[in-house]
This record gives structure tokens, C-alpha cells and sequence, in this order.
């Protein structure tokens, strides 16, 4: 198992975290051509609920699909973030979202806050694209795929229509990890 | 031309159907095997083909039925709650020698259970459901692109031998995407049923006088026959106390147990020299994968045999490692089904554990690997 590398998406189920997992790993898979494996965990609810989302990416035949170890963790709810940090490697990063994630739980990780939410809303126009901000933030900091990849992934997966809107929420989301570390 | 896509388990179910050349899509939608039938409603009718969502699965299970006798490639997808409304018209198609695939993506039972959990608790329903003595032919896939190629090989069977087919995998399987190929058309072998060469009029639809397999005449082509859910004589029409009963229920077996070399499909994996032996399927065995690479590189000679073709189970596999290995570990998510399968082909020459889990997670690498560690 060389070089694996787990990123777990979390929130509420609605906001487009599976969704994340796929654009992630399909960018990684398709357009940079390295292995990958998007799995989920929902409840039966079709809204709410703590729900997660989770990409392997390696350069080996991944057997587990599943994060146990995590490099990674994206946290949009406190929910979430309580129930699911647990798993963070130690070392590791977790990415919260700076409004709605109030409380960080102790742990032998890095804790990085972003106005993802916000910046969704109030800079690009529209809260539901936060999950496509969070992917920008997250290609940023983890550098595991290329620019040019993860853009054609998200615009094959979003509607027709919101490629504009999308493209905006992307490169906001690259923004915020900059400008964090200038 | 052949390209990698990102392709979810259910949506690899449903490719690998149309590539087989199914026709009829019946079904009725639920959690964790919706997808398959939503990718069918999208891309069946473009093909020329029909989807239809019935009222329930039952009905669905009878409409598939009536699909493949017109003619067509048919198949369904459900999950244990509608797998269990299934069984009755399963053996309904047993019995009557109608092909078609099923597909079972294993949720948390019994009943509602756990909807978006995997599970693994339908694997003897898939080979006991129904009533009565029948074969069964069960395929597991693990991962995405063996979802395809064995959904695929799964209509092959169902074809060439005139019986049901299930698929069975999990809500891990079912939901996870991973990079697949699709073949082009051609690449993969695909087989259509048998038809008569005999005027209408010499017709007899049961006739095994010349095989084990009698040819299938599809209905709407000038063959009119009696299709029945009675024991019946090669004219179809029903017989009762007769000989004949025996022997047309020992062939029914027979055409799956005579031919288990050519259903039989299993993966072994650095099990050549192993002191403990790993047997899963589905999600499991893709844990146990990972968890025998983890004890390789201890120094621990593990090993894994996964089935792909759970039923008929993999009986002259087992025993054989059972004589070779010290102990034999079993991940199942269920509270122990598989485990006795093992436990009855190893016949006491090694020792036989099972690790269970039923609570909507999978079984990680590391407690198989305690477990490995645990049996030497």
C-alpha cells in the first residue's frame, strides 16, 4: 500500500458532500490518472443528518475503500465535526468551516478554519455551491490533483447552466488558501 | 472505443446488462439498489428497450418473467425487503426454466433494517429463498469492474442454462465509484438462449431428450406452449405422481451441478504457501485483501480465496485449503451464514472463525489482520 492518501468530506446531508467525493475523485481517477475510490455514508434522510463522503487516492489497487486513517477531513457542520473527527490520523488536517464549526475537538491534528459557507454565499452569490468551495480549498492545500483536473471534473458534474457559477466557486475556493498562506 | 470513467457499482450493474443485450427492465425502486434501475430508465429506452417500474416488487418479479419468455434479455434490481417479495416468482422461473438476473445489493436485515448499510444476511436466501429443492446461481462481485464483467457472465449463465441468476453485492460495492473500463462490444463473450430448429408443431418446450438444456422458443414466433408453476412434462402441461417428476427435478440440479467448472469462477491470492487462509466475498474480501497484504509484510503467510461464484458454493476449494492451511478466517457481514458453508467443506481438518458485524459499517483490514495474527 504505497502513498495513500484518505480525504473524508463531512456536513449535512444536502449540501452536496457526496457530490464533492465524486468530483474529487473522478478529477483524480479520469483526468490525472491516478487510482482513486469515491464511497459514502448517509442516513435515510433525504436532508440533514450528519452525512460523509470519502475519496482514497493512491498509487497502488485500492482493496479498502473506505478512510480509516485520515489525511484530510472537511468539516461543514459541528455535527460533522464532532462525530466524525475521530478518525484524523495524527498529523493529519482538518479543514472546518470558520462560522459553522464553533468548537474544534481536541486531537493531534491541525485544525485550518475557512469562511467556506460564507464566502459561497456572500462572494460567489450562491450558499449550495459551498461544496464546490470546499473542493478548491482542498486541491489547494492538499496539492493531490492538478488545477486543469479538478476544473473539468466539476464542470462534467454540475448542471448545465452553473459552469460560470462553478468555475467562480472553484477558483474562490483556491483563493481562500492563499491568501491564508501569503 | 474502450475509456476509464468513474463509474458507481450499481451504474456497472446496469452497463453490464446492456452490454449482455437485456431488452426489459422491471423493478421497483429501493435503497441501496435504486441506481441500477434509474441508469436502466435512462439508457434502456434509448436502445430500443423497455423499462417499466411496477407497483411492487412482486409484480416486477413476474413482469421480468414475462419479458424473457417474449423474448427479451430481462432483469431486475432490489434490495433484501423486495429480494424476499422475489422469491416466490423466483422459483416460479426455477421451475419453468425462465432466464433472467437478479440482482440483489445486500442491505442491514431483517426486514426495513439498515437501508443505507451494507449487509451481508441475504446470502443464504439467495441460495434457499424459495421453496423446494432448486439450483441456484449466485455471483459476487467486489469491486466495480467486476460488477460489470460479472453482471455480464451472469446473463451468459442464465441464458445458456434456462435458470434464474442472481447477482448479490453490498451497499459498499453497490455505491462506491472506482476508475472502470468498458469493454467494446465484442471483447467479452455474450450468450443467447438456445432456440428450437423443429417446426411449431413438433415443439415441446420440456423436451430433455436431447440435453439437459432444452431450446427455449420465444413467444410471438409461432411457438405456442403452457408455461407452468406445476411439475410439468416436456409438453409443459402438468403431471402428477409421475417419474417423470424425479427425474425432471434431479436435472434441474444437474444442469448446474454438472456444469460448476463452467459457473464457477474464484479468485485466490498469495494463498500458495499459506499457513492461514482468508475466504470472503463482496466488500469482505476486499478487506481481507488489504488485510493479507498487511500480514505479508509482517512476515505472516496469509492468503485469501475469494469466490465470485458463491453459489454453488466452492466446495472442492475449501477442502482443499482446509488440508493445507492451519486455521481458515471468515469476515462476513451477517452473524454467521457463510461460516458454515466453510465449516461443512472443511469437514474438521482445520480450524474454522468467523468475524461478524452487523452494524452498518464494514469489516476494517486491521480486525481481520488481528485475527490472522490471533489464528497462527
Amino acid at each position: 500500500m504505497s502513498e495513500r492518501y484518505e480525504i473524508r468530506f463531512s456536513g449535512s446531508g444536502g449540501q452536496g458532500l457526496i457530490l464533492a467525493g465524486v468530483i474529487f475523485a473522478e478529477a483524480a481517477a479520469i483526468y490525472d490518472g491516478k487510482n482513486a475510490a469515491q464511497s459514502q455514508s448517509y442516513g435515510p434522510e433525504a436532508r440533514g443528518g450528519a452525512s460523509k463522503s470519502e475519496v482514497i487516492l493512491s498509487d497502488d489497487t485500492i482493496d479498502f475503500p473506505k478512510a480509516t486513517s485520515i489525511d484530510l477531513m472537511l468539516a461543514l457542520t459541528q455535527e460533522a465535526c464532532t462525530k466524525y473527527c475521530g478518525d484524523i490520523k495524527d498529523g493529519g488536517t482538518l479543514l472546518a468551516d470558520e462560522d459553522f464549526v464553533r468548537d474544534i475537538p481536541n486531537g493531534n491534528f491541525k485544525a485550518i478554519r475557512l469562511p467556506i459557507i460564507r464566502t459561497a454565499s456572500e462572494d460567489v452569490g450562491k450558499a449550495f455551491v459551498a461544496n464546490i468551495v470546499a473542493i478548491g480549498a482542498i486541491a489547494a492545500l492538499t496539492g493531490r490533483v492538478s488545477r486543469e483536473a479538478i476544473e473539468k471534473a466539476v464542470l462534467s458534474r454540475v448542471p448545465k447552466g452553473t459552469e460560470d457559477l462553478n468555475r467562480k466557486a472553484l477558483a474562490a475556493g483556491y483563493e481562500l488558501v492563499e491568501r491564508r498562506t501569503n | 472505443m474502450s475509456r476509464a470513467r468513474l463509474l458507481q457499482g450499481n451504474e456497472a450493474c446496469a452497463e453490464g446488462a446492456l452490454y449482455a443485450g437485456c431488452g426489459f427492465f422491471a423493478g421497483y425502486p429501493i435503497t441501496p439498489s435504486t441506481e441500477v434501475a434509474e441508469h436502466m430508465a435512462k439508457k434502456l429506452p434509448k436502445r430500443g428497450g423497455v423499462f417499466l417500474q411496477m407497483e411492487d416488487e412482486i409484480a416486477a418479479m413476474a413482469a421480468v418473467i414475462g419479458g424473457s419468455l417474449a423474448g427479451c434479455k430481462a432483469f431486475t434490481a432490489t434490495s433484501g425487503p423486495g429480494f424476499s417479495l422475489k422469491q416466490e416468482n423466483l422459483g416460479f422461473a426455477m421451475l419453468t426454466e425462465v432466464p433472467c438476473v437478479v440482482v440483489n445489493v445486500m442491505r442491514g436485515g431483517p426486514s426495513t433494517g439498515v437501508p443505507t448499510g451494507p449487509g451481508q444476511s441475504d446470502i443464504m436466501q439467495c441460495r434457499w429463498g424459495t421453496h423446494g429443492d432448486h439450483p441456484s446461481i449466485c455471483l459476487t462481485p467486489a469491486y466495480v469492474q467486476e460488477i460489470f464483467s460479472e453482471t455480464v457472465r451472469a446473463f451468459n449463465l442464465s441464458e445458456k442454462y434456462r435458470t434464474p441468476v442472481i447477482v448479490a453485492f453490498d451497499e459498499v460495492v453497490g455505491h462506491m465509484r472506482e476508475k472502470i473500463e468498458i469493454p467494446e462490444a465484442g471483447a467479452l463473450s455474450v450468450v443467447d438462449r438456445t432456440k428450437p430448429i423443429c417446426p411449431p408443431e413438433e415443439y415441446l418446450p420440456y423436451d430433455d431428450s436431447q440435453g439437459d438444456v432444452p431450446p427455449m422458443a420465444n413467444f410471438f414466433e409461432g411457438y405456442r406452449y403452457h408455461v407452468t408453476g406445476l411439475n410439468h412434462g416436456p409438453d409443459g402441461f402438468p403431471v402428477n405422481a409421475s417419474p417423470r417428476i424425479h427425474t425432471d427435478q434431479l436435472r434441474l440440479l444437474r444442469k448446474v451441478e454438472a456444469n460448476r467448472d463452467d459457473i464457477a469462477r474464484n479468485v485466490e491470492y498469495r494463498l500458495d504457501d499459506a499457513d492461514v487462509a482468508v475466504f470472503a466475498y463482496g466488500i469482505c474480501g476486499r478487506s481481507a485483501k488489504a488485510a493479507v497484504d498487511l500480514a505479508r509484510a509482517k512476515g505472516i503467510r496469509a492468503g485469501l480465496l475469494r469466490p465470485l461464484t458463491i453459489w454453488p458454493f466452492p466446495e472442492a476449494q475449501v477442502a482443499a485449503l482446509s488440508a493445507r492451511a492451519r486455521a481458515i478466517i471468515v469476515p462476513e457481514l451477517s452473524l454467521g451464514q457463510i461460516l458454515f458453508e466453510v465449516e461443512r467443506c472443511s469437514k474438521g481438518r482445520c480450524r474454522v472463525e468467523g468475524i461478524h458485524r452487523v452494524d452498518g459499517d464494514p469489516i476494517h483490514p486491521a480486525q481481520i489482520l488481528a485475527r490472522i495474527q490471533e489464528a497462527l
